[in-house]
């Protein structure tokens, strides 16, 4: 533990002038760290709804940089934000939202200026094959049509609401689930018709549920900031993690994961 | 909270002059240890309490409502289970049946089950597509999920376990010639099942009875997974408190501190009532 610290440490002052220069010169294609300088663990604290993307984009960053190894932590990003502010050794925080970002960086715990690096927009989740014909967010408002939604206090549930008070709609939810997934799984089981998920989680569950887009999910696009931690134990991982998310195979990735780019 | 095994009365214990009185000093160190570990998490839990914003949260609406949905539930949900794990915990005490050992090896399942999981397992079965919730649906138009009801079920899915192991203890503890006793002077099967085994373990059923509620009023998982998350109607104070935690820690701790005054002032009340304890 001591002598792996150290060691990081060094790396990290021995890379940390390659790196700022890269994260502030770089811009849009800094290339795929591969100088063989990063090593060791990268811990990545990341939003639930990453977990796909964020599963392949590390296998692939530990193949481009022999030696690394990406432990990932997925959570709800409030969960997260408390265990970073409660002292959790990570080294790259992914937020599902700027709200969860902001009390880490509040807290003094972020190195540097969160990054929007995606967007994810809602959905309609149905069972497959749409038995109740769901075609709009009115058709949400059907009294006899079970319908669950996060919780206000969590990201997806807040953008529902901000969806749904902009359209005018008012839907009477049978449940409001703690977090994005909880509210799919309640549609791939049929306990409820319908509801407002990610485009990204109703694709990763393509197999149970269809993915219905609607026009006033605009309104409420979720951004998802990623940032470097103060008291990463890896800092040149980290900034290395943080330079291949910019990265071309890493975009495709996210894209093919349903994120759009901010 | 511990299992109190009745004592077998009149097998006295013969008199041992050494090492009854003397208290082996050794285990000081390890229970101070285990008592500091159960209480500093809490101590810690109270240091952080915004306590001017106690009578605040109290006077919410919302928070009264999850706290009196806690408690009608974690009662209702005691009452199933005493009502059905009782009889249970008879069964495999005193009746020799095949698969008695697989029997009370399964009735421990919700205990190793992680929560969440035995909400979907619930789902599964008592869910609109579910195995006998399908049915009900049809027949009666009736679906536990997302119901008051339905947070009953998964409390007590979770719970009973607590109260069959520690009743079935205070079964095998107790002494049976006193049941044979009863049998011989000409009492029915069900007068001395109610008159003498009850009594006998009285004890062993208050205390699972309490471990039974203090679990169930905090179970979280298998509610929320089975039963949804409504206000009034579903969410009870481990899931307000959840979702308080996504965005206030502070009335987080405040929440879950109300529900801990609570469970035990009414625990505390209840022991002196009903377990006679020295």
């Amino acid at each position: 533990m001591g002598s792996t610290g150290i060691r990081a440490a060094l790396t990290a002052l021995a890379l940390a002038a390659a790196m700022t220069a890269t994260a502030c010169g770089g811009g849009q294609t800094p290339a795929p760290a591969t100088s063989g300088g990063v090593s060791g663990d990268v811990t990545v604290f990341a939003a639930a709804s990453l977990t796909e993307a964020f599963t392949k984009i590390g296998k692939d960053f530990e193949a481009a940089n022999p030696g690394t190894k990406v432990t990932f932590n997925f959570a709800g990003s409030s969960a997260l934000a408390t265990q970073i502010t409660q002292g959790a050794p990570a080294d790259v925080f992914a937020a599902a939202s700027p709200a969860t970002m902001k009390t880490v960086v509040d807290a003094g715990d972020a190195a540097g200026t969160p990054v929007v690096f995606v967007k994810n927009q809602l959905v309609i989740a149905v069972p497959k094959g749409n038995p109740k014909g769901i075609t709009t967010l009115e058709n949400l408002s059907k009294p006899d049509l079970k319908v669950a939604l996060c919780a206000e206090q969590v990201p997806c549930g807040a953008a529902a609401k901000k969806a749904l008070d902009t359209a005018g709609v008012k839907v009477t939810p049978v449940t409001l689930e703690q977090d994005v997934k909880a509210a799919l799984s309640k549609v791939k089981l049929g306990e409820v018709d319908a509801a407002l998920v990610y485009r990204t989680d109703a694709k990763a569950a393509a197999a149970d549920v269809d993915g219905i887009e609607f026009p006033e999910s605009a309104t409420a696009i979720n951004d998802y900031p990623v940032v470097a931690l103060k008291d990463a134990p890896n800092k040149a991982g980290a900034e290395a993690f943080l330079a291949y998310l910019q990265s071309e195979p890493a975009k495709a990735v996210l894209t093919a994961a349903g994120f759009q780019s901010p | 909270m511990t299992v109190e095994h009745t004592q077998h009365p009149g097998a006295a214990a013969p008199p041992r002059r050494h090492g009854r009185r003397r208290i082996p000093f050794f285990l000081f160190l390890p229970a101070g240890l285990g008592l500091a570990f159960l209480v500093l998490p809490l101590v810690a839990l109270l240091l952080r309490t915004p306590w001017g914003e106690l009578t605040q949260h109290l006077a919410e609406p919302a928070i009264l409502a999850a706290l009196r949905l806690s408690l009608l539930t974690a009662s209702l949900a005691t009452v199933c289970c005493i009502l059905l794990g009782v009889p249970l915990a008879w069964l495999l005490a005193r009746v020799e049946f095949p698969g008695r050992r697989l029997a009370r090896a399964l009735i421990t399942v919700p205990l190793v089950l992680p929560p969440v999981v035995g909400g979907v397992a619930l789902l599964l079965l008592f869910g609109r597509r579910g195995l006998i919730g399908s049915w009900l649906d049809e027949t009666f138009g009736f679906t536990l999920p997302f119901t008051t009801a339905g947070v009953v079920v998964a409390e007590a899915f979770v719970a009973m376990p607590f109260l069959v192991i520690a009743v079935e203890g205070a079964l095998r503890g107790a002494d049976t010639r006193y049941e044979e006793a009863a049998a011989t002077l000409g009492a029915g099967r069900w007068t001395t099942f109610r008159r003498v085994t009850l009594p006998l373990v009285a004890p062993g059923i208050a205390a699972g009875a309490v471990l039974c509620w203090a679990r169930a009023l905090g179970e979280f998982g298998a509610t929320i997974t089975f039963a949804g998350n409504f206000p009034g109607r579903t969410q009870t104070m481990p899931l307000a408190v959840y979702l308080a935690l996504e965005t206030d820690l502070e009335a987080a701790i405040v929440l879950s501190l109300i529900l801990l005054v609570v469970s035990v002032t009414i625990l505390a009340s209840l022991r002196d009532r009903w377990i006679s304890s020295p």
